[in-house]
């Protein structure tokens, strides 16, 4: 694809449904044009909450399409075979199976399974038949500082046993010292890695020190390929928040009006109560708009966030407050 | 639809605040609402409807106010005046304190009550007028607290009547009460007719703090009883509203001596730089134009684009505007209520039907049964449009574009109104060099429509007079203490015949730097005590004015001359004065027939320096705004003010008005002692040699009853002042209604020029706009 002059164009690219994006040129005059006012941002973050609100029927189809969207996670030092397998579990089903039933979606499951690289067999062994995609996330996850060659490799293996989506973590010194062209050439080469599995490039935005960062290396990696743009690895200080959202939800948006191709987005890390779930989704719909509330486009990278869905679910169900133990672990 | 569905459409569903308790109040008190005065409602009496806007279903019936009951409210507000000024400024704080707590207690029932009457959105109401109304009660109170310890020699201006609009029934009601009580006075408050029931709920509210009866009094009615108020024994009258109702209060108020803050119409910019945030700006656009449906005085409607950007913004706005969410104004999921009352949507649709030029795009939401208008965008017109020049007062943005930041400045500053402005740029030069450029009393950047009790909020031009909020508000409930003392009037002396001076002395006028002949050609002989012939003083006429306005106007870089640099030229006159001191003390003495020239001449020159001292410490301070940024309450000149000088000390007063006016970046037109003019010639030969840039100061002689009118009706004047002995206060309030200039006028009282009542932070403050510039940052 050629590069492109957004500032005097103002009908949108023809847009290409759901096809893959399959990344453009670096675009760096768009790049650096990017700003993002962090005050204006907080501001529309912080009203939005309360400008929508969804109750009863609503409230509840909602939370069950958070749980559709939700890339259950597990990435620990001492996660085993066992305890993957227990995920899985729970990502084929979700929730209660009289729960699913009373709401009318009894096949509800997970978006996907998400784990370190040696986790992948045993994660697609379990899932085996349910559709559920596995996610891996790679190229030296969480700090990405392991050599350039194995990084790839790394992707490359996690591809070959299986994982469907791979979850890369950008180089965070490239955009602290602005090197975008050495920022895309990786995510390029992340990208061809992965083949046909997806890729979401983690961009560590808690690390990434201001949000017209954030808005930079989010186009960067559109434009060389990501399917999907991530916030975190859930292993920063600071990991998904609402402003850092809205930026990058916004440069997906500049980028489908430029491309008329659709990039994914994934909050990750920090989203563990259902009314943020709420939150997250609303966002989503007023910028984005609805095309992008399912989960080819959109992912909750969460743990702990099922559970309490789980209980509202049911408060929803019978009218009376829920408690962690009537629902199944993960 | 069941879980499944929706599970597919992801809609969002109703999401209703509940609305029970509040038409339970409405209920107890009989849905029937009488006047509260002196403590008690009244019984209700003949009047009108109340509405919900988005159903029309009354809500409940309230009482037109007669003229008995004006005068009844009045009364027992002058009554309760007293004793509430004299429980100080520590007593009055615990009753603000507990007005504050009980509008915190019953925070929802009021923005029920508001959604209901006016249509607003919950989310807004809820969020944004309540909570705004409880922290200016909050922050009044600290005030009272400290008024003694603060304001010294400051008083009650006594009972306030105050007329309020309908867009923001409870807040602007706070924004009235909470300074008025702060400062010792009492209120007698019209709210608006469609929008009563929040003001009676705050009525009910006073009554349960234990308020002293009589210190609020809340009368109900159209615009008739809003007359009554403004011609009632009262002491000072605050009115937000229209800018053309708001003229005729001035002209009402005219040489009454009634003090008067109008907080009008507006026309704001919302101006966008190329290198804004593009979506943030897009995004402060629904607050600013679509807040509040667009019934806002200070709304954004008036969008600037840069040119490279506005075919790309505009499409972004549109698909932003099909987003939103209009409907019933107690859904939480609301973003867009009910436009007041028909009477107004109609208004607003005959507006924009009318218009016939631009690009009209409409949002594509759908538009619910009821008194609704949908938001609007009118791209492409040019300034000369209708719409880009008056307000609509809808939700209703009107575009236009620019090329440079210098164009934007012209163009923003294109129009009648100042109230405020929004200025988007991730430039800090571009932003902080265009902020104090705008004439508007409030700048936002990088934001809109931010609004706090500590920091000022009011206009310019004819959006008005006066500040609401902060310690520069207070100004509007305080005058100095102490008595009045009736102006003596001065009779020039009469001579037989002229006598042939010894050398000719023409004194002429001086305008631009330059000593100009009368236009008229006439001039006056003046005398001495004994009848003989002094000289003759030049009358200047309406074109003198004319010249003298437009050479003030053109030296605009005065403003721009940095204080320093202007307490400099103050000191040059200062020791020039010295310099001649002894000539023009004889000079004085021979015109007044007194002795006290010499006096007066070092008067002159001791306030010279006390100007000069003042020119670059009278400093704005950075108001605490709940927000992370600045709220800058910056100085400025007002621009180019008139003033009558005092007869009776004709240098003393000339100077006591010139300095602080011209040390503040003012530019001056004087008219000097109308009985003893011949001392200008002097001062102007002073000015010459003391780099005084010309057109900075301009001096006229001749009548101040013929000159009074033609410089209060004068458009391209901002205030004008008389200290004149001729009575001339209501001739130039009424004349300054035109362009609602503001004033300042002696109302027949006399000052001691000679004394501390001659200068000070009196002069300063009327010679300066407190401009509130938000700066919200944030890497």
């Amino acid at each position: 694809m050629n590069v492109t002059d957004i500032s005097h164009r103002s009908t949108p690219a023809p847009d290409h449904g759901g096809d893959r994006n399959p990344g453009m040129a670096l675009d760096l005059d768009w790049v650096m044009r990017a700003t993002a006012n962090r005050s204006a941002i907080e501001r529309r973050a912080a009203t939005l909450p309360a400008r929508r609100s969804v109750k009863k029927a609503h409230q509840a189809a909602w939370l069950a399409r958070a749980i559709s969207c939700i890339d259950l996670t597990t990435l620990s030092g001492d996660d085993t075979a066992g305890r993957v397998r227990r995920l899985c579990a729970k990502a084929r089903q979700p929730a209660r199976a009289d729960i699913l039933e009373a709401l009318g979606l009894p096949d509800l499951t997970t978006g996907a399974v998400c784990v370190y690289h040696d986790m992948i067999e045993t994660a697609v062994e379990a899932l085996a038949g349910s559709g559920i995609p596995v996610a891996a996330v790679s190229t030296g996850f969480p700090a990405g500082l392991s050599p350039f060659h194995l990084r790839v490799a790394e992707i490359e293996e996690s591809v070959k046993a299986g994982a469907e989506e791979i979850d890369i973590v950008i180089s965070r010194r490239l955009v602290l010292t602005g090197q975008w062209q050495a920022l895309y050439d990786e995510m390029r080469a992340f990208r061809r890695a992965c083949g046909a599995a997806h890729v979401k490039a983690i961009l560590a935005t808690g690390e990434l020190g201001t949000l017209q960062n954030v808005a930079r290396a989010s186009l960067v990696c559109m434009m060389a390929g990501a399917d999907f743009i991530k916030t975190s690895t859930g292993k920063e200080a600071v990991n998904a928040t609402l402003p850092v959202s809205l930026v990058m939800i916004r440069a997906i948006r500049d980028y489908h009006e430029v491309t008329g191709y659709r990039i994914g987005y994934k909050p990750a890390g920090g989203i563990s109560k259902a009314k943020d779930a709420i939150t997250y989704l609303a966002l989503i719909k007023e910028e984005l708009g609805d095309r992008w509330l399912r989960p080819d486009l959109f992912r909750f990278g969460a743990s702990s966030l099922l559970g309490d869905i789980e209980r509202q679910l049911e408060h929803h169900l019978t009218g009376a407050y829920s408690a962690n133990w009537r629902h199944a672990i993960g | 639809m069941g879980v499944k569905e929706i599970f597919e459409t992801m809609d969002y569903g109703p999401a209703p605040e509940a609305s029970g308790d509040a038409l339970a109040w409405l209920v107890d008190q009989g849905a029937r609402f009488g006047h509260f005065i002196d403590g008690a409602f009244t019984g209700p009496g003949d009047g009108f409807d109340s509405r919900n806007p988005a159903t029309s279903e009354v809500l409940a019936s309230v009482t037109q106010a007669t003229q008995a009951d004006v005068d009844a409210a009045v009364a027992a507000a002058r009554r309760a005046q007293g004793p509430w000024e004299r429980l100080g400024g520590k007593g009055r704080a615990r009753h603000l304190y507990a007005l504050a707590r009980l509008l915190q207690k019953h925070a929802r029932l009021f923005a029920v009550l508001e959604s209901l009457d006016n249509g607003k959105s919950i989310r807004e109401a809820r969020d944004i007028d309540i909570p705004l109304a409880q922290r200016h009660f909050y922050h009044h109170a600290g005030y009272a607290q400290l008024m003694e310890a603060e304001l010294p020699g400051q008083v009650a201006q006594g009972v306030c009547g105050q007329i309020i609009p309908w867009n923001f029934p409870l807040l602007m009601l706070a924004w009235k009460v909470a300074p008025a009580l702060a400062m010792g006075n009492t209120v007698v408050l019209k709210p608006a007719e469609w929008t009563s029931l929040t003001a009676l709920l705050f009525a009910d509210i006073c009554r349960q703090a234990g308020l002293p009866r009589g210190v609020v009094n809340i009368v109900t009615g159209d615009g008739a009883v809003g007359e009554m108020i403004v011609k009632a024994d009262v002491d000072k009258i605050a009115f937000t509203g229209s800018t053309e109702v708001g003229r005729r209060i001035r002209e009402a108020t005219a040489g009454t001596g009634k003090a008067l803050t109008l907080e009008l119409g507006g026309k704001s910019p919302y101006i966008v730089f190329e290198d804004a945030d593009i979506d943030s700006a897009i995004e402060g656009l629904v607050d600013a134009i679509w807040f509040n449906q667009g019934q806002v005085c200070c709304a954004g409607s008036r969008l600037l684009v840069q040119e490279g950007i506005a075919e790309r913004f505009h499409a972004k706005l549109r698909a932003r505007m099909d987003k939103l969410r209009i409907g019933d104004p107690l859904d939480k999921s609301i973003d867009v209520g009910a436009i007041v009352d028909p009477v107004q949507r109609d208004r607003i649709a005959t507006l924009v039907d009318g218009n016939s030029e631009g690009d009209i795009y409409r949002a594509a939401c759908a538009l619910p049964e009821g008194c609704f208008y949908p938001p609007t965008l009118i791209t492409g017109l040019s300034p000369a449009s209708r719409l880009m020049q008056d307000e609509i007062f809808g939700p209703v943005l009107v575009s236009s574009t620019f090329r440079t930041p210098d164009e934007a400045v012209e163009l923003a500053n294109n129009t009648r109104y100042g109230l405020a402005a929004s200025v988007w740029s991730e430039n800090i030069n571009v932003a902080l060099d265009i902020a104090p450029r705008l004439a508007a009393g409030v700048i936002w950047v990088n934001g809109t429509n931010m609004f706090d009790a500590a920091a000022g909020f009011g206009g310019v031009r004819e959006s008005g007079f006066g500040r609401e909020g902060g310690w520069e508000g207070l100004r509007a409930y305080t005058r100095p203490g102490g008595k009045n003392k009736p102006l003596k009037s001065i009779a020039p002396f009469a001579g037989e015949e002229a006598e042939p001076q010894l050398v000719d002395r023409t004194a002429k006028l001086y305008i631009g730097g330059k000593q100009a002949r009368p236009d008229g050609g006439y001039a006056r002989n003046v005398y001495d005590r004994s009848g003989k012939l002094i000289g003759q003083a030049p009358l200047a006429n309406r074109k003198d004015v004319r010249y003298a306005v437009e050479a003030a106007r053109a030296a605009k870089g005065w403003a721009a001359a940095t204080a320093h640099n202007r307490a400099q030229v103050l000191y040059y006159i200062g020791e020039n004065l010295a310099a001649r001191r002894d000539e023009l003390a004889a000079r004085i003495d021979r015109l007044t027939g007194k002795r006290s020239g010499g006096a007066e001449v070092d008067a002159a020159v001791d306030r010279l320096f006390t100007y000069a001292a003042w020119a670059d410490k009278f400093d704005g301070r950075v108001a605490q705004v709940p927000l992370r940024g600045v709220a800058l309450s910056m100085r400025e000149p007002c621009g180019v003010i008139a003033a009558l000088c005092p007869d009776e000390l004709p240098l003393l007063g000339l100077v006591s008005l010139m300095a602080p006016a011209i040390a503040m970046g003012n530019r001056v037109v004087l008219v000097a002692s109308d009985p003893f003019p011949l001392i200008a010639a002097d001062l102007y030969q002073v000015l010459d040699t003391s780099d005084v840039p010309g057109g900075v100061v301009n001096i006229l002689t001749g009548s101040h009853a013929e000159l009074a009118p033609t410089l209060a009706q004068h458009m391209d004047i901002e205030a004008v002042w008389s200290f004149s002995e001729t009575d001339l206060s209501a001739v130039i309030e009424r004349g300054a209604a035109g362009n609602l200039k503001r004033t300042w006028v002696n109302d027949g009282q006399a000052r001691d020029w000679m004394g501390a009542e001659g200068e000070g932070r009196a002069f300063l403050e009327a010679a300066t706009e407190v401009k509130t510039v938000w700066v919200p940052y944030g890497a």
